[in-house]
């Protein structure tokens, strides 16, 4: 069995309760956090490697340190749990089964940066999971880990939960604070950064719910063991949620650097494809991230087995790797028709652009309509050229990374699958059904 | 399905709660609030925001009415129109499509009778399709009230068109299916 640190009492009866959270160590780093400085908690952060596990991955120490500290205004930190990258269902897990852990590590964090107000930005749709969250909340603030002087050591803390009403795009960090204000989730101009003006114009940290979460056992082991776990900058554990043709999706918690293969294949985790199938493509890290055939998957370009970390799934660059991402693992098999597929996440993109940036407001309605008629039988071969040609004039000309988000998967797409993007436009009477055509285009590429 | 909207009003107890999120931001913020009481106001006023709830909302929270609609119409789970007693929301992205949630739209539209988009005319069940609603291991699944119903397949439609066909069905419980 792999090493668990999120969820290692994740099936221990009522671990949701402070009670048992509490008597299996639950709430030691926050007594442990309020024996040291602001400072060096954060020092412990930066000690253990651990970088953003919303999506981007980046240090999180670091992240820590540009908050603006000679500000005389209040400072907050924000909690991001609007998960909704297709393919990511990680912290719904977490907070659903464990919340202990995520108000645990607030508490030390917000300790670290010096605020004494946090909010908890959660998607609308997980309603359920913030009256799980408020319920945490309280008997933690009952037992004297939240409210006013804090176990006697004069630092104060309430932690208060905000849902949001349906908006991929509040998952970007500025959306996301325009929405807490009460506002449409449209993302800021960065610079100024949040650190800087955030949440009220205030001095800001948003980071992901189990970013927050892996602060606990950072603490708790020091920053210098947790950096032992992993493989390079990829440091400590990752959950990734597995979803898609594979034999057991779910939510699992891997060391970094766990090999590809054994995560894919291995019964302690994926399961392997199911029965009777093979693997066609993955999308490793969130529908954000380019897609990948098989082969490329489990060997980088040079013949080397991958590994799930943010180094190794990404080497190649876009011509032949992908990324980490959010750790939403999607796979797929043979079935699988590339073009209906990325039709469904263009329209995804298109259905969430905030409309503020034109490159992405039309590109995204563009490359839907495109991708429509080719998976419907009305493409043509100029279509492929066409969607690679909007994917480019959307990448890099939109203030925040939703434009991008909707072009690499276009883009990767299309490298990886040309052939069966061809197909839809050579053969538009076979392609009308819903993924009749898939035998056909078996044979076809057998044949040739 | 018009709800009557004279009365736009919220009850004692949802008012002091409407209060308590209010309280939870800064002196002049609580603008904060608005996302959190337009959920309380569709839920207390038949399941959408008029125009009259959503005026109501923003006379508590002392802003004008066009910061109410301007966010109103950027969120997806406001419904600017009425909707059914029981209003299934289908997870239509990648993963849920890999998972054959077509096949399950298709079934559960043929059952009642209307497409997505629509609402019986007995005003019981409204479809909608929505996007990614993180539930992709357990795909295909739907939203209904609060609650995910997950691994959908015809018989699992069945019995929920079964239960919320009832009078007495609430959609802000989860039911065993």
């Amino acid at each position: 069995m792999g090493r668990k640190l999120l969820l290692e009492h994740i099936s221990v009866p009522g671990i949701e309760t402070f009670e048992i959270y509490r008597s299996k160590g639950g709430y030691n780093s926050v007594e442990k956090a309020l024996t040291l400085t602001p400072d060096e908690v954060m020092e412990e952060v930066k000690k253990s490697g651990l970088r953003g596990r919303g999506g981007a991955g980046f240090p999180s120490g670091m992240k820590w340190s540009f908050l603006d500290r000679k500000s005389t205004k209040p400072r907050y930190l924000v909690c991001n749990a609007d998960e909704s990258e297709p393919g990511t269902f990680k912290d719904r897990f977490l907070m659903e089964k464990i919340p202990h852990i995520l108000i645990e590590g607030l508490i030390s964090s917000s300790y670290a940066l010096g605020a004494n107000t946090t909010y908890i930005y959660i998607r609308g749709e997980y309603k359920w999971i913030a009256k799980i969250l408020e319920k945490a909340i309280a008997e933690a603030k009952n037992k004297g880990f939240l409210g006013k002087n804090i176990l006697g050591k004069g630092y104060d803390l309430e932690i208060y939960v905000n849902i949001g009403a349906g908006a991929y795009i509040c998952g970007e960090e500025t959306a996301l604070l325009e929405s807490l204000e009460g506002k449409r989730g449209n993302p800021r101009i960065k610079p100024p950064f949040p650190a800087v003006s955030g949440l009220y114009n205030c001095p800001t940290v948003v980071n992901n719910v189990e970013t927050l979460a892996a602060v606990v056992p950072i603490l708790n082991m020091g920053g210098e063991e947790y950096a032992k776990i992993g493989i390079g900058k990829s440091t400590g554990t990752k959950l990734i949620s597995a979803c898609g043709h594979i034999n057991k999706p779910g939510v699992y918690e891997i060391d970094l650097g766990l090999p590809v293969d054994e995560f894919l294949n291995s019964d302690e985790y994926c399961g392997g494809i199911r029965k009777g199938h093979r693997l066609k493509a993955v999308i490793p890290g969130g529908s954000s991230v380019p897609i990948v055939p098989a082969e490329l998957f489990y060997k980088n370009i040079k013949g080397e087995a991958r590994l799930m970390s943010y180094e190794s799934l990404s080497d190649g660059g876009f011509a032949s790797g992908t990324m980490l991402g959010s750790g939403g693992f999607i796979a797929m098999d043979e079935t699988t028709c590339i073009v209906r597929n990325l039709w469904s996440f263009a329209r995804f993109y298109h259905h969430e652009s905030c409309g503020q940036c034109s490159p992405c407001r039309e590109g995204t309605g563009w490359m839907e309509k495109v991708l429509h008629r080719l998976e419907f039988g009305h493409g043509h071969m100029s279509d492929l050229d066409l969607l690679l040609d909007i994917a480019k004039k959307i990448e890099g000309n939109t203030i925040c990374p939703l434009g991008d988000a909707a072009a690499w998967p276009v883009a990767s797409a299309i490298r990886h699958f040309r052939e069966e993007f061809e197909f839809h436009a050579k053969h538009p009477d076979k392609v009308k059904g819903r993924l009749a055509h898939m035998d056909d285009y078996k044979k076809e590429l057998v044949l040739s | 399905m018009e709800t009557v909207q004279s009365d736009i009003k919220f009850s004692p107890e949802k008012l002091q709660l409407a209060e308590e999120i209010m309280a939870r931001y800064p002196e002049g913020r609580h603008k904060s609030a608005l996302l959190p009481l337009l959920h309380i106001a569709q839920h207390e006023f038949g399941g959408w925001l008029s125009v009259p709830a959503m005026d109501y909302v923003a006379s508590l929270l002392r802003i004008q009415p066009i910061e109410v609609y301007e966010v109103a119409t950027f969120y997806s789970m406001y419904n600017l129109k009425p909707v059914g007693h029981c209003m299934i929301e289908f997870c239509q992205t990648g993963p849920c499509l890999l998972k054959g949630v077509e096949d399950v739209i298709d079934y559960t539209e043929n059952k009642l009778g209307i497409k997505v988009g629509q609402t019986t005319p007995d005003g019981k069940f409204t479809l909608k399709a929505v996007e990614c609603l993180g539930s992709c291991g357990t795909a295909p699944m739907a939203q209904i009230g609060e609650y995910y119903y997950e691994n959908l397949t015809p018989e699992k439609i069945d019995k929920i068109v079964d239960i919320f066909s009832k009078a007495e069905s609430n959609p802000d419980l989860k039911y065993e299916i």
